[in-house]
């Protein structure tokens, strides 16, 4: 893999053409997935539970299905009652009994909004008349969404079966402390011990949503042979298709999954919610099923990430080396096992060479909505609260923060407290970025603050396919099977680009369905420029040993005597003087006497994704009176291997920026006595509008090449949303003085802590 | 299955018709950027839907004797272009344009804002604070009244089912007089308000207050006028003890809830804060003008 890194230039990768998807996007031209439309389609809607937590006494649907224009209705009856089984797809791995009950509530509703019900009809109105005729008695049973509440031992139980894995001996007891998990390496006691100076503190941050403005919509169309059509905005078209199979107990072979385009994801697109009700709404009716979430819906019954407590105890020497990190993480999971805790742990130390630490994971269930994936999931979290810790530990021993971080930072060849060997990375450099950067120096004045933070994320690479195709004037068709989230229709278009040799504008990036391109693990853990890159340039060189071999054909020369250079067949053979480079489009045209279509599909399990580290700092000031914090400065240096496509790379860092900032000062959820979220819609669910923000200043640090890679690339989409929340609150630390340890820094809570402090 | 008619009458009498005919099952459209996200959440249920936009005079502003009369279907945009109402009344202008977003903008309006009766609504403490009118139109004929005696609760309005508000009216202005609107958002825009403040101010020509009139959002069941806190600073060139008085009452008569936008420690703290920052630009605006 290493002869096109070898070459001396770069025409394409490392550009920054217009994306290909662009002019549909701002024209509104695009086909998202509420855009679809089909004959004789009804719309679907879902009936969901009022109650945080009740057992389902009965549902009896016999007056909704006596309405006319009512043509099916289903319930928890209506699919298999599935055994608990794990399935495997990279970041969306998770238990199939609970994704189905997740889907559909099987004798209880676990959080406000969990589907307990669901209805196809003629038109919205009727479907929402028959919502209502739908009469389902409840048990309400008391309910727990606090964390912390629900790892009390008189906690109420949300599953009876339930039992703490991962603690000694197997507990006798169902508990919603799905699983402990505990990390680390040393001996602790020691590490204090060797230590001058220690800092401890309680972090805590609320549950947030990821915010796609495009909510969860699908049609299915149930055909009378059993085969299946979907239509859905979803970041895996595979994922789509595996589930709805072994849900709906279906053979993948009779579902294809078409794509949409996405309009925002960030990970809470990596489960099914509709697909699954529209396939059986579809099969019982006989007719094409719609379903389009509303705001509210997708608040109150898909993943947001969790709310959590974290707690860290850091000891260092004077000269600052960190001697010893305890970490404890507790994670709220919502209705089912499977919170972000694991990497949240891996990640906490991630940044850090330190000798004696532990860290401890809680996975919690409670009676709030599954968590889904969240931009580098759990990642934050942990980061928020060992970067604060580190703050704080920085200014005890009256050190500068990035002094203290190159002190203990990791370097290539390091192993990490999570275990592996860290290779080709640029921590330091990327703090050094920071430290060199204008923004380090400028004064500050009142009320104004500055903070820095660092974040790591894994990437991975894992199963993607990709098929580069040559048209017959010599232009090229790319093909994968990964929903484009973050600008990867670029990437891979001048990724292919660049191997065949052809202008960016001749190379046409495609998002295939499931029947028409091999399997893909679904687009998250920033694996498509990298993974399915792989998959890209690996075809895109099949091809062009294929049209080496037809140039060979032409020429009647052996193939060994053909190069391939600027995008054209070059003869070697000294014999044939006269031949002319031979174009792509030159060969197209003759590809008929040749031997056929020129095409490649190459599928692939790629390794070797390299980490992420970012850096980040940011400036605010606040309003005393009002604890109102505006944003002033913001700059993010991150390791990025090599930029296919640096416009994109810098917006995937400032769109994590901005989502990180939201987290940091007013984003949660806020749920009433009952446990109904009260904030369900962006009026008072409050991500940053971009008045809000400042100019995001990206700095691309490519000093570390990821070797894996044909060119470089490592994942960058994640990693951007991990520092942020530390680092305004190390800067809104700054500036007033005083540490606050929960979020969101709201307004209210800002100015309760001056008040709490002026007492 | 329920029907929804929709009416735009050309006159005022005929809206009264339309209105007096629904039995109260009727709603009333202006902008309707709050009416539209109602039906379609499904909050309300109106039988029919009674459009003021094509009555004579129900878009539009006039200018009557130094009075502003302002048609109820004008939006917001149209207010923020009108030069001699900014002029004017910066306050009650800077207040309709804040609400929404600049689409938003292009319909939203001071009567829609009003009738909609929440105590956070923007415009409500600017014109409260104006000493701004109100036209409503009934079976009965015409009346004046103030604004503050428009809303009665959150979502409720004094008016008969069969009324509706035809325009709103800023007083003449004397010279030296100018207002403004703040309200705290947890956002810089496209929010709602956890307190809002408007304050309308006239200064004599020595820079000391002879009139003035204060009015808060988001503190109470509907939006209210201060009378205590217009009297703090009555007699004043606002200085430093001024502006403690208004504080005072400002906060004295804040009764906020604690809610998910904010506490009532917060609320009632915040009204005192803006009431004197919207003090002190209102004043600035006066004494800048000879």
């Amino acid at each position: 893999m290493t002869d096109v890194m070898d070459r001396p230039a770069l025409r394409v990768v490392g550009e920054r053409p217009i994306r290909p998807d662009g002019v549909d996007k701002v024209t509104g031209r695009a086909q998202f997935g509420a855009d679809f439309n089909l004959p004789g389609m009804l719309v679907g809607k879902i009936k969901r539970s009022p109650h945080a937590h009740a057992k389902i006494v009965s549902i009896d649907t016999r007056k909704a299905k006596a309405l006319a224009g009512v043509k099916a209705v289903v319930t928890a009856a209506d699919f298999p009652d599935l055994a608990s089984e794990e399935v495997e797809a990279g970041e969306a791995a998770g238990n199939l009994r609970d994704l189905s009950m997740n889907c559909m509530a099987r004798d209880k509703a676990l959080y406000e909004g969990h589907a307990v019900a669901a209805v196809a009809a003629t038109s919205a109105a009727v479907a929402d008349e028959a919502l209502a005729l739908i009469e389902v008695v409840y048990e309400v049973l008391p309910h727990v969404i606090d964390v912390e509440a629900a790892m009390a031992p008189d906690a109420p139980v949300l599953h009876e079966g339930l039992f703490t894995k991962g603690v000694e001996p197997k507990p006798t007891a169902p508990s919603n402390i799905a699983a402990v998990n505990k990390l680390g390496r040393g001996d602790l006691a020691e590490g204090f011990a060797q230590a001058d100076v220690i800092v401890e503190a309680r972090y805590t941050t609320k549950a947030v949503h990821q915010g796609y403005i495009e909510p969860h919509a699908c049609i299915a169309q149930y055909g009378q042979d059993g085969q299946c059509l979907v239509w859905c905005s979803s970041q895996g078209q595979f994922m789509v298709r595996t589930y709805c199979a072994k849900i709906l107990d279906l053979e993948a072979a009779d579902i294809r999954v078409i794509p949409s385009e996405i309009g925002g994801g960030f990970g809470g697109k990596t489960t099914v919610y509709l697909e699954p009700l529209a396939i059986a709404l579809s099969r019982q009716s006989g007719f094409p099923v719609k379903m389009v979430m509303t705001r509210d819906e997708v608040f109150r019954a898909t993943g947001p990430t969790s709310g959590a407590v974290v707690e860290v105890k850091l000891g260092a020497k004077r000269d600052g080396t960190i001697t010893a990190a305890d970490v404890v993480l507790k994670y709220q999971a919502g209705a089912f096992p499977g919170s972000p805790v694991g990497a949240g742990s891996m990640t906490a130390l991630a940044c850090y060479d330190i000798a004696n630490a532990a860290i401890t994971g809680y996975d919690v269930v409670t009676n709030s909505p599954k968590v889904a994936a969240y931009r580098a999931p759990g990642a934050p979290i942990s980061a928020f609260g060992m970067e604060s810790a580190v703050d704080e530990l920085a200014r005890k021993l009256g050190m500068d923060p990035i002094a203290i971080r190159e002190k203990n930072g990791v370097v290539s060849g390091v192993k990490a407290v999570y275990g592996p060997t860290l290779r080709d990375i640029a921590y330091k450099d990327t703090l050094e970025a920071i430290k060199s950067h204008p923004h380090y120096s400028i004064p500050l004045g009142p009320n104004q603050g500055r903070g820095l933070a660092a974040g790591f994320w894994f990437n991975i690479g894992g199963e993607s396919t990709a098929a580069v195709r040559i048209n017959d004037d010599g232009s090229a068709v790319v093909a994968t099977g990964n929903p484009d989230i973050g600008g990867s229709r670029a990437s891979m278009a001048m990724m292919a680009a660049e191997v065949l040799g052809l202008p960016i504008d001749q190379v046409r990036p495609v998002v295939a369905d499931t029947a028409s391109i091999g399997f893909s693990m679904l687009t998250g853990g920033s694996r498509v420029t990298f993974a399915t890159g792989m998959a890209v340039v690996e075809a895109a060189k099949k091809v062009v040993e294929d049209l080496k071999q037809r140039a060979a054909q032409m020429w009647e020369v052996p193939a060994d005597k053909v190069a391939w250079e600027n995008g054209a067949a070059v003869c070697l053979d000294p014999e044939k003087p006269a031949a002319k480079p031979l174009s792509i489009a030159a060969i197209a045209a003759r590809a008929g006497r040749t031997g056929g279509p020129i095409t490649a599909e190459v599928g692939l399990n790629a390794q070797g994704a390299g980490p992420g580290f970012a850096v980040h700092l940011c400036d605010v000031e606040i309003d005393p009176e009002t604890g109102h914090v505006t944003v002033l400065r913001y700059t993010a240096a991150q390791d990025v291997g090599k930029a296919i496509h640096p416009s994109y790379v810098e917006g995937q860092i400032q769109g994590g920026v901005a989502q990180g900032v939201g987290w940091a000062l007013n984003e949660e959820y806020i749920f009433d006595a009952e446990g109904r979220m009260e904030n369900p819609g962006f009026l008072d669910y409050r991500v940053p509008v971009a008045s809000d923000l400042p100019m995001i200043d990206a700095i691309l640090v490519e000093t570390a090449p990821n070797p894996r890679h044909p060119f470089g690339a490592k994942g960058v989409g994640e990693v951007p949303i991990v520092p942020p929340l530390a680092a305004v609150a190390n800067a809104v630390r700054d500036a007033l003085g005083l540490r606050l340890t929960d979020l969101p820094l709201s307004p209210p809570r800002i100015r309760a802590a001056l008040d709490a402090r002026a007492k | 299955m329920p029907q929804l008619e929709y009416s735009s009458p050309s006159t005022a009498d005929d809206a009264v018709r339309a209105l007096a005919a629904a039995g109260g099952s009727a709603k009333v459209l202006a902008g309707g950027t709050d009416l539209l996200v109602q039906l379609r959440s499904g909050r309300i249920r109106p039988s029919v839907i009674v459009d003021l936009k094509r009555i004579a005079g129900a878009v539009g502003i006039r200018e009557e004797a130094g009075a502003f009369v302002i048609g109820a279907a004008t939006p917001g945009a149209v207010l923020g272009e009108h030069a001699a109402l900014s002029k004017a009344w910066p306050g009650v202008v800077e207040a309709a344009n804040l609400i929404g977003s600049t689409q938003v903008q292009g319909r939203a309006t001071l009567a829609g804002n009003l009738c909609n009766a929440s105590p956070a609504a923007d415009s409500v403490p600017a014109m409260i604070a104006a000493g701004a009118t109100c036209v409503v139109v009934g079976p009965k004929g015409r009346r004046e009244i103030p604004v503050e005696q428009v809303p009665k609760g959150p979502g409720e309005t004094s008016l008969a089912p069969d009324e509706f508000l035809l325009e709103i009216r800023l007083p003449p202005r004397p010279p030296r007089s100018a207002d403004a609107y703040l309200r705290l958002i947890p956002r810089t825009e496209m929010d709602i308000a956890v307190v809002g403040a408007g304050v309308s101010l006239t200064l004599d020509a020595e820079g000391v207050i002879t009139a003035a009139r204060v009015a808060l959002g988001a503190v109470a069941p509907t939006v209210i006028l201060v009378p205590e806190a217009g009297a703090a600073l009555v007699g004043s060139r606002l200085g430093d003890q001024a502006l403690e008085k208004l504080d005072a009452a400002a906060k004295a008569a804040a009764r906020p809830i604690s809610d998910k936008r904010g506490t009532v420690d917060y609320r009632t703290n915040i009204a005192g804060v803006l009431a004197r920052r919207a003090a002190t630009i209102a004043y600035q605006r006066a004494e800048s003008r000879a």
